[in-house]
């Protein structure tokens, strides 16, 4: 177990190592002249110089690299280059949005996406199987801003001018706020969010689940008596959902960073809509920030999978 | 005198790509999808063609015809199929061309992927040991960046582009072929005709791509059948958020970036770029999905029977 974790920890330092030098060579591929960018346009070229002195820009880049390592370990992910503001604000700002967003959608496809799956995998080439193999496909090949804009469309335009204001088609309210707002104003970005990714866990559990219950232990279950329903939630589902588990977590860590396009679609101020935004400002610091805390995410969030994995399965352990 | 035929038809030798091909013939959702992606390459071939039959160009704006004197795009009509723009462009020649742009992306940079994930799946399963353990870390840091963001942060330094487009979607994609052909290659390059081939002076090399490799070649082919629609998406994504192609070329992505402003008055905007797209993408897995059960005829059918 301690080895299992001291492996995993090491392997996420390794990832957010590579991740921070990636970021850090951005900063100097980048075209543009950073100094020059915060000293701005009519900047002398004495203040440019004295902007690059005050940020180390003089130094020779490995300097600079042992540096920018060291601010990022103590938490200093810079200042945005349009407003001065720390980027650890930016993100303190946005990121209640983004896992409001994330978070309520994983629970509507978990929900749906096993549902589904399993529904399916115990009647294999039943009406139901073949409706949810279907609307998975077709969920599946769905781009996520293209159901968030028929969305938008149908639900919240062609209702409200029919006389039905329900859905509101952007903004956000903090939950803290006011709750019921708050759920209705995401309703549309949960779904949005959620059917597309439900097709996976739809996709993944009948795959997974086809195969568990053909196995020998089943088999040997239902030879006991035991009923469908308990072999399929207790045997089977038990067993198929490790995949289903590890593809969670890749998800919701990714999510967290920024639920990129649904933000955009729905104007959510989460981080992904954030970095987007960040583009046309050339703000590097913002959209490196994002990048590392994103990665911090995914990388914690398999962490916790492994662990969970270690927790329920003894043979994780002794591996 | 039908008893020779029967017996002539029975030993006729079908190799393994004969029997998919058979298999998938029979497919009614394989032959659909199939005749679905010739048909949509030969929109994007002819995309020239039709543009002159109709008379209109991607990006001359008719802001005279094209446009209500109140300047609204108009839906379709008898000389705009799919209405026009807000610049009073031909949404219809513009979702043409736009078919261009989604295939070349998606097949160039699933292409791209499995090139690369080839190489590196076979060096890491063939030579094991430290190369093995190198480039299984790089697959599966790869695997595990927020790629969205990170598409974000390479088009805010380097630019958004066609080219960038195809790099950053095939950077993110051949880390998954890697892994599916390292796995195969573990287990083949201990096969006793792999050994053979050693004992014949075969060096690595041709072990890897003469031997090994013609026997990863069908999961590999299944997944990058569903690698393309994958691609497909990204690529219009990146568009959507204007990190992919520039405007003023006409891509699906870019379109419906447009129509976010315009659905109220024009639903046109959203509902014929979106459908091209979603046709395109729903074909590709179709068939991906096809593909992968006339490999596996057995995988999950009829395994249970209840």
């Amino acid at each position: 177990m301690i080895r299992l974790l001291a492996r995993r920890l090491a392997f996420a330092l390794l990832v957010m190592w590579v991740v921070a030098t990636g970021v850090f060579a951005l900063y100097f591929v980048a075209p543009n002249n950073v100094a020059r960018t915060i000293a701005g346009r009519q900047a002398t070229e004495q203040t440019v110089e004295l902007v690059r002195r005050r940020l180390g820009l003089d130094q020779p880049i490995p300097v600079q690299y042992v540096r920018f390592l060291g601010r990022l370990a103590r938490g200093d992910l810079g200042y945005s280059f349009v407003n001065s503001q720390p980027v650890s604000e930016v993100i303190r700002r946005d990121l209640p949005v983004t896992a409001s967003l994330a978070l309520g959608a994983a629970i509507i496809w978990l929900a749906i996406g096993i549902g589904a799956g399993s529904l399916a995998a115990t009647r294999p080439g039943s009406a139901a199987d073949r409706v949810v193999t279907g609307a998975s496909l077709f969920f599946y090949s769905m781009p996520t801003f293209l159901l968030g804009q028929i969305f938008l469309l149908l639900l919240f335009y062609r209702l409200t001018v029919a006389g039905y204001p329900i859905f509101p088609p952007s903004g956000y309210v903090p939950l803290t706020e006011d709750p019921a707002q708050w759920a209705r104003h995401l309703i549309l970005p949960w779904l949005t969010l959620a059917l597309v990714t439900a097709a996976t866990y739809a996709r993944l559990t009948r795959g997974a689940m086809l195969d568990v219950l053909g196995e020998d232990y089943i088999r040997t279950a239902r030879a006991k008596g035991i009923s469908e329903g308990r072999i399929t939630y207790r045997h089977a589902l038990r067993s198929a959902i490790a995949p289903v588990i590890t593809q969670f977590g890749i998800d919701v860590g990714i999510l967290l960073g920024g639920a990129v396009v649904t933000e955009q679609v729905f104007g959510l101020p989460g981080l992904g809509r954030e970095a987007v935004q960040a583009i046309t400002t050339e703000d590097l610091p913002v959209i490196m920030g994002i990048a590392l805390l994103a990665s911090l995410f995914v990388v914690v969030a398999s962490i916790v999978v492994d662990l969970c994995y270690a927790l329920v399965d003894p043979r994780v352990r002794v591996r | 005198m039908a008893e020779p035929t029967v017996a002539a038809r029975a030993i006729e030798g079908r190799g393994p790509w004969r029997l998919v091909y058979e298999r998938l013939r029979r497919d009614p959702a394989a032959v659909v999808s199939a005749l679905t992606i010739v048909a949509i390459v030969l929109i994007a071939l002819a995309a020239p063609l039709i543009a002159s039959a109709v008379g209109h160009t991607p990006s001359t704006q008719y802001r005279d015809i094209g446009l209500s004197p109140a300047g609204i795009p108009v839906g379709p009509n008898g000389t705009f199929w799919f209405g026009t723009d807000s610049l009073g462009r031909d949404v219809f020649i513009r979702v043409v061309y736009g078919t261009r742009i989604s295939l070349l992306a998606g097949v160039v940079s699933s292409v791209l992927a499995v090139l690369v994930g080839v190489v590196i799946g076979l060096a890491a399963g063939y030579f094991g040991g430290v190369v093995d353990t190198v480039l299984s870390r790089i697959m599966d840091v790869v695997l595990s960046l927020p790629f969205l963001v990170f598409a974000i942060a390479l088009v805010s330094v380097a630019g958004p582009s066609l080219t960038i487009s195809i790099g950053v979607i095939a950077f993110f994609s051949w880390a998954s072929v890697g892994r599916i052909v390292r796995g195969q290659t573990l287990s083949l390059k201990e096969t006793e005709y792999v050994e053979a081939a050693r004992s014949l002076g075969a060096g690595d090399l041709r072990i890897m791509f003469v031997e090994i490799l013609p026997n990863v070649l069908a999961p590999v082919i299944v997944y990058a059948t569903l690698l393309i629609p994958g691609a497909i998406v990204f690529e219009a994504t990146l568009s959507f958020l204007g990190l992919g192609v520039i405007p003023p070329t006409p891509t699906w992505g870019n379109m419906l970036s447009d129509s976010i402003a315009f659905y109220r008055v024009a639903w046109w905007f959203v509902v014929f770029p979106g459908a091209a797209l979603l046709v395109t993408t729903l074909a590709f897995n179709l068939l991906g999905d096809s593909v992968r059960d006339a490999v596996n005829p057995h995988r999950g059918v009829g395994r249970e029977s209840k």
